[in-house]
């Protein structure tokens, strides 16, 4: 056991602290030796460490969830729901976040070093999976020494991760918190992972991968970022932010057209921007091994059905969706909601109204404030009675 | 139909708390904003559930930590299976339901007990309303023009206990209520409110 409260006197100053683990085996069967995890905490663990919560990040996420980083001075991906008072209450309950394996933000990816060759991983990194990834969780919990996690909670592909802790270590979690998520990829969302995929692939600097000595894949890279983008956004949502807007212009006449497929219209120079932004700060590589992740999981794999798979849970449930998310739609929560009941699960699930499509469960704070911060009031009573 | 739910959860929770056995499994059906869930899960440590319609009130009720979830009340008893629950509290729609009598039975399949309140037509106040307008009756229980009425079952208590009857269920109690105090004689010409405590 090891005790980082010292680490954490300033909450609003953070860092991102590593653990390494001497080996880890895989779904695929291979095991990798040696494995880092990077992670962050936040508030600090209570005498019988009951008040832990585990936050895990969606698909292009990191461990610097809340706080404003040390080195880089940027604020958390979710600081607007993680921090004193906030939905998940630092003041309160002590909140972890690490960056997922397979991941380019501190833990093993392949961009990493392997061991065996000195060279990065690129394509011999080994196929990962969502339980993997939450293996990997699961050792560094243990050893910072927390019996049981207060909650898990995430969005998107967190989401899926917070699902597999809850059948995976039904002991270790008193709650879990799955947003905007599903329990597998239909069709529609294994097509989409597919394009950016092959748009990566398609970069002739992708090179099998291996590209670390050289220059990246970025324009494969950012087209794959351009489509993920549209897919978090609803029609609504970028109708209101861009609508048909051009740049540095009232009107497309015939004579100012630019006939030279440069950025005329907001969103393309705001799709073009993002992407080449995503570009900086991930590994292309990571891209592909995580969105197969993500493709691969199923809840109910070796598990029977979604309904038995659940019945191994011991966890309260809070699921939220939101009505315009058509990348992971409510109907999708609906059927874990729907699965638990036919297994008499404790579960609690409302359906947001937003506009915001996916990219919601990082836009509506304040109505996911009031439902996580009574769920999870409610479910410390209950640990702590 | 607030009235129900207000003499059922604020008035008068002494009502469904007599009723209820501490650390009872419950379900309520159009729960509300919850209230009544975190009412027997404080005093009666119940592990009480509820299911709601309307988003508004699912946030509220989530919000208060009580395990709510936003559906159907006919799909969410479909889902469950049999005996989950010591009681399934219908407290206030039971008359705005499209098909009462596969709700009461879905709740007795998932429910070893039901809890039934439902406002009472039989009334005299509904009966003098329709004798002397002539017009469909508008008292303070049923308030609503006929074409905006949400209560498309109505009910008197004579005829709950004759569905009881014929379905062979067993009333275990029954509760008639006036305002805020119990009626004993005459209930189905006396009782605003009746609430019914049934098993098979």
């Amino acid at each position: 056991m090891k005790d980082y409260s010292p680490m954490i006197a300033n909450a609003q100053m953070v860092e991102t602290q590593v653990e390494r683990f001497q080996s880890l085996p895989l779904d695929c069967g291979s095991v990798l030796t040696p494995v880092d995890i990077a992670f962050e905490t936040y508030g600090e663990l209570n005498a019988n460490r009951s008040n832990a919560i585990l936050i895990t990040h969606a698909f292009s996420g990191d461990a610097h969830a809340a706080g404003i980083h040390r080195v880089t001075g940027r604020p958390g991906w979710w600081d607007n729901m993680i921090g004193p008072g906030k939905a998940f209450d630092t003041d309160r309950y002590c909140v972890i976040c690490s960056n997922i394996l397979g991941g380019c933000a501190g833990s093993t990816g392949p961009s990493s070093i392997d061991p065996a060759t000195g060279q990065p991983f690129a394509m011999t990194f080994p196929v990962i999976t969502v339980p993997d990834i939450v293996r990997l969780q699961k050792m560094l919990i243990d050893r910072i020494g927390i019996p049981r996690l207060l909650a898990v909670a995430g969005g998107s592909m967190g989401g899926m991760q917070a699902l597999e802790w809850s059948v995976a270590y039904p002991e270790m979690v008193a709650a879990v918190i799955p947003i905007a998520t599903t329990h597998r990829h239909s069709a529609q969302q294994i097509a989409f992972n597919e394009v950016g995929r092959r748009a990566i692939m398609a970069d002739p600097d992708w090179d099998r991968g291996s590209y670390y000595l050289q220059r990246p894949p970025a324009r494969g890279l950012a087209v794959a970022r351009m489509v993920g983008h549209i897919t978090y956004m609803s029609d609504s949502s970028m109708k209101e932010k861009f609508g048909r807007r051009l740049n540095g212009r009232e009107a497309l006449t015939r004579e100012a057209a630019g006939f030279d497929f440069s950025a005329e219209f907001e969103v393309e120079s705001y799709l073009r921007y993002r992407g080449s932004q995503f570009v900086d700060r991930f590994d292309a590589n990571s891209y592909l091994y995580i969105t197969k992740a993500m493709d691969y999981f199923d809840l109910s794999y070796g598990r029977g059905s979604l309904p038995a798979a659940l019945e191994r849970a011991e966890a309260r449930f809070l699921l939220v969706s939101f009505s315009s998310d058509w990348l992971y739609p409510p109907y999708q929560s609906e059927e874990i909601v729907r699965a638990l009941r036919s297994r008499n699960r404790d579960v609690a699930y409302c359906e947001l109204s937003s506009q915001y499509g996916h990219d919601a469960f990082l836009l509506e704070v304040e109505e996911q404030t009031e439902l996580v911060r009574g769920f999870l009031k409610s479910t410390y009573q209950r640990v702590t009675r | 139909m607030s009235t129900v739910r207000e003499v059922l959860e604020r008035r008068d929770y002494a009502t469904i708390g007599h009723i209820i056995e501490p650390k009872s499994r419950v379900l309520d059906l159009g729960c509300g904003d919850g209230a009544l869930l975190a009412w027997l899960k404080d005093n009666k440590d119940c592990d009480a559930r509820g299911v709601e319609i309307d988003r508004a009130l699912v946030q509220k009720a989530i919000a208060r930590g009580a395990s709510v979830y936003q559906g159907d009340m006919a799909q969410s008893l479909s889902d469950y299976p049999d005996g989950a629950f010591d009681y399934v509290i219908l407290s206030q729609t039971l008359q705005q339901v499209g098909n009462p009598v596969t709700i009461l039975r879905e709740m007795l399949r998932v429910g070893h007990r039901m809890v039934v309140g439902f406002p009472n037509f039989g009334h005299w106040s509904v009966r003098l309303s329709l004798l002397t307008s002539g017009h469909a009756p508008s008292t303070s229980l049923f308030p609503f023009k006929w074409y905006e009425s949400p209560n498309i079952h109505v009910l008197t208590v004579l005829d709950f206990e004759a569905l009881c009857a014929a379905e062979k269920w067993t009333v275990e109690h029954r509760i008639f209520l006036a305002g805020s105090s119990r009626v004993s004689a005459m209930p189905n010409l006396r009782a605003e409110v009746a609430v019914f405590v049934v098993r098979k």
